[in-house]
């Protein structure tokens, strides 16, 4: 996994709530057998007006000029802010890699469903939970301010603005450690496996039954 | 030793690796002893292992089956579709490679992984239970720890027969009283969400008890726990009674002979002790919970089939007003609509909430001597699997629905989320027994309103939404 230390871009507003993950990626997309690909496929039912089926082409398709993600002044966009409940419902990690293919490193939004939040730490994007009076602020400044920008640097749990007030965030420090240093995360638990072997002879006593195919 | 809730005698007895400290960085290592494996989110996950050159721990602890991407109708000419006919035939290919039990198409135990675990005594109670899929809460009925996981951590349970998570709170939402009847486990959930909303469970474990959930069947207790994701939780249980041994034995992954015994006396400790503490208690009337309608894109916006589609615009909360705005724009509804009023274009009965036995029982029920409403253009009824599939025929539940104008279709989850070809067209309203309304997700543009097996069999017959607890009123008098 690429580790994450610092991202510095403009800002990109998707504002809505309970963001799922069947509109981060229609299911259409997910009989895919690949793990990369589907950043062109990000928000599809309302990136594009035409209805999207795999393998079309960007220039064949029609873009929703009034949504975010399409407008010339969020092109670039690393950073996207978003209302609460973000990446609720189903547990594809599609979602995950359709943002971080789209180029999407950080998501900014008052809280997250859990499956998608552990997600994204699998793959190198950082999700962040703000207070929603703070969220709303960036997201204001974002639909205002033309070439709004944030700095996000996971070291010192800062958001920077260009105006020098910086917001920080809490993440839990074990997270932190994986994303910092783009740990693979069946690596660290292989270093157990002679406590995985300890437990499961001890549950092997108490339910010998789990035991015996 | 203290008493402790039910979720906390599972987590302990789990827990392979408990970090040492307040200083400490390492999370929980949990012991996973089952998994459920299907099509869409494995593929990378055996990839990732054979990148690795690594191989599942305990392969046998696996049981996969295909179910999100296979056609329901006549499957004797395999899968027409390209893209899930490569996915199926992979996870064929991966099975056979690491030595994983898989029940294939045309396999009669084929079918949903949440209806097929329980059916096959596969999930048990105290069990760790996980999938790539977020309604693995499902299983959580049977006082197992079930939840749902992402391609990632499907490769890490394989990989290690571990996987590394953060502890939940729990929550006790306690429903006592009664239901009512043709009132069901479906309606109770949807009643439970719109009250706590779709962000009320993040971070929990939701124990569901009280006398209500005591009176419910198994099915009842599966739908009801399929929905904590719903609800933001990804872990629904309750708690072993005779009703979980009695479903359990003789099913064929069930333990036997002496081992049963010893089974059951351990699984009869699996409740929350007197005394043991929640983080968080939630009180539930069951006698006021009526058939459920949900009228927008999430499943938190719901009401009862004698209400009106409610107004938020003179809401405290800009953000809610603004989503339900949205929401009913998307359906081509309006505030003040009687629920009773709106007509449907499809019916859905299916999906791992509403597949079971049960559930196709009560539609049939109700579906019995009507026909489908001509303004309805089609109406499935998807079996949980091909058992379920055949139990019915055997009860002559498929003759109900055929002469009612249902099609009787072959198993899988089908129209909950439209990766086969069962999906609504731009505009289409449809009666689902399924677990998601949002947009598009029964097909690109199509209105989902999630109810129960009775009012979707209701609605079906009216061509709009209708009390199903009246139908019988009238037909009883």
């Amino acid at each position: 996994m690429r580790p994450f230390k610092q991202v510095e871009s403009r800002v990109v507003p998707v504002d809505r709530s309970n963001i799922d993950t069947d509109a981060l990626i229609p299911k259409q997309y997910i009989k895919s057998i690949e793990r990369t690909g589907f950043g062109k496929y990000l928000f599809d039912e309302w990136r594009f007006l035409d209805k999207g089926e795999p393998g079309m082409l960007l220039e064949q398709r029609i873009p929703n000029p009034e949504f975010t993600l399409n407008m010339e002044r969020y092109q670039g966009a690393e950073i996207l802010v978003a209302q609460d409940n973000f990446g609720c419902g189903s547990s594809r990690e599609h979602a995950v890699w359709a943002l971080e293919d789209f180029g999407i490193r950080v998501v900014i939004a008052p809280s997250f469903a859990e499956i998608f939040y552990a997600n994204c730490f699998k793959n190198g994007v950082l999700p962040i939970a703000l207070e929603p009076e703070k969220v709303e602020r960036l997201i204001h400044s974002a639909l205002s301010v033309d070439g709004f920008s944030l700095l996000v640097d996971l070291p010192s749990q800062l958001i920077n603005m260009s105006d020098g007030e910086s917001l920080s965030f809490s993440i839990d420090p074990y997270y932190k450690l994986r994303l910092e240093n783009g740990y693979d995360d069946i690596d660290i638990t292989l270093t157990k496996l002679d406590q995985i072997a300890r437990y499961e002879q001890k549950r092997r006593e108490q339910e010998p039954w789990l035991f015996t195919v | 030793m203290s008493p402790q809730t039910l979720f906390e005698k599972l987590w302990q007895r789990h827990l392979v690796h408990e970090p040492r400290g307040v200083e400490s960085t390492e999370p929980s290592l949990l012991y996973v002893d089952r998994h459920l494996v299907y099509e869409v989110t494995s593929p990378q996950a055996f990839e990732g292992l054979r990148h690795q050159q690594r191989k599942p721990r305990r392969p046998e602890t696996i049981i996969a089956t295909a179910d999100h991407n296979v056609p329901t109708t006549d499957r004797t000419q395999g899968i027409a579709d390209p893209f899930s006919r490569a996915q199926v035939e992979q996870l064929n290919k991966n099975c056979e490679q690491f030595g994983i039990k898989e029940f294939r198409l045309g396999d009669i135990r084929q079918g949903i992984i949440h209806v097929i675990g329980p059916e096959q005594g596969a999930t048990l109670p105290g069990m760790t239970v996980v999938a790539g899929d977020s309604h693995t809460c499902t299983h959580g009925a049977f006082a197992a720890l079930a939840f749902g996981v992402g391609t990632s951590e499907v490769e890490h349970v394989m990989a290690t027969q571990c996987l590394a998570v953060p502890k939940m709170k729990t929550l006790l939402i306690r429903v006592r009283g009664q239901l009512s009847a043709w009132v069901s486990a479906k309606d109770l959930i949807l009643h439970i969400i719109g009250q706590i909303g779709t962000a009320g469970g993040t971070g929990y474990a939701i124990e569901f008890a009280g006398s209500a959930i005591e009176s419910l069947s198994m099915e009842g207790r599966m739908t009801l726990c399929n929905m904590a994701i719903e609800a933001g939780a990804r872990v629904g249980l309750v708690a072993v009674d005779q009703k979980t041994i009695d479903y359990l034995e003789g099913r064929p992954f069930a333990p036997k002979g002496e081992h049963w015994s010893a089974a059951v006396d351990y699984w009869r400790t699996l409740h929350t002790d007197a005394g043991a503490e929640f983080d968080q208690i939630i009180e539930i009337d069951a006698c006021a919970v009526k058939p459920m309608v949900s009228w927008g894109t999430s499943p938190e916006m719901v009401v009862a089939i004698d209400e009106m589609i409610p107004s938020l615009s003179g809401s405290v909360d800009s953000v809610k007003a603004e989503a339900a705005a949205t929401a009913l724009e998307y359906m081509g509804l309006k505030s003040g609509q009687a629920i009773s009023e709106i007509e449907i274009d499809k019916v859905f009965i299916g999906s791992c909430t509403n597949a079971r036995i049960e559930d196709l029982r009560t539609a049939a029920a109700v579906v019995k001597g009507h026909k489908v409403s001509q303004r309805v253009k089609q109406a499935l009824v998807v079996p949980g699997s091909g058992l379920v599939k055949a139990q019915a025929e055997v009860e002559g539940l498929d003759a109900i629905f055929r002469d009612a104008g249902f099609e009787w279709r072959e198993p899988g989850c089908s129209m909950c989320l439209g990766m086969n070809d069962d999906r609504l067209q731009p505009q289409e309203r449809c009666a689902s027994t399924s677990n998601r309304n949002f947009e598009g997700r029964q097909g690109a543009g199509g209105r989902s309103h999630l109810v129960s097996p009775a009012m979707a069999a209701a609605a079906a017959i009216h061509g709009h939404f209708f009390d199903v607890t009246k139908m019988f009123e009238v037909c009883d008098a």
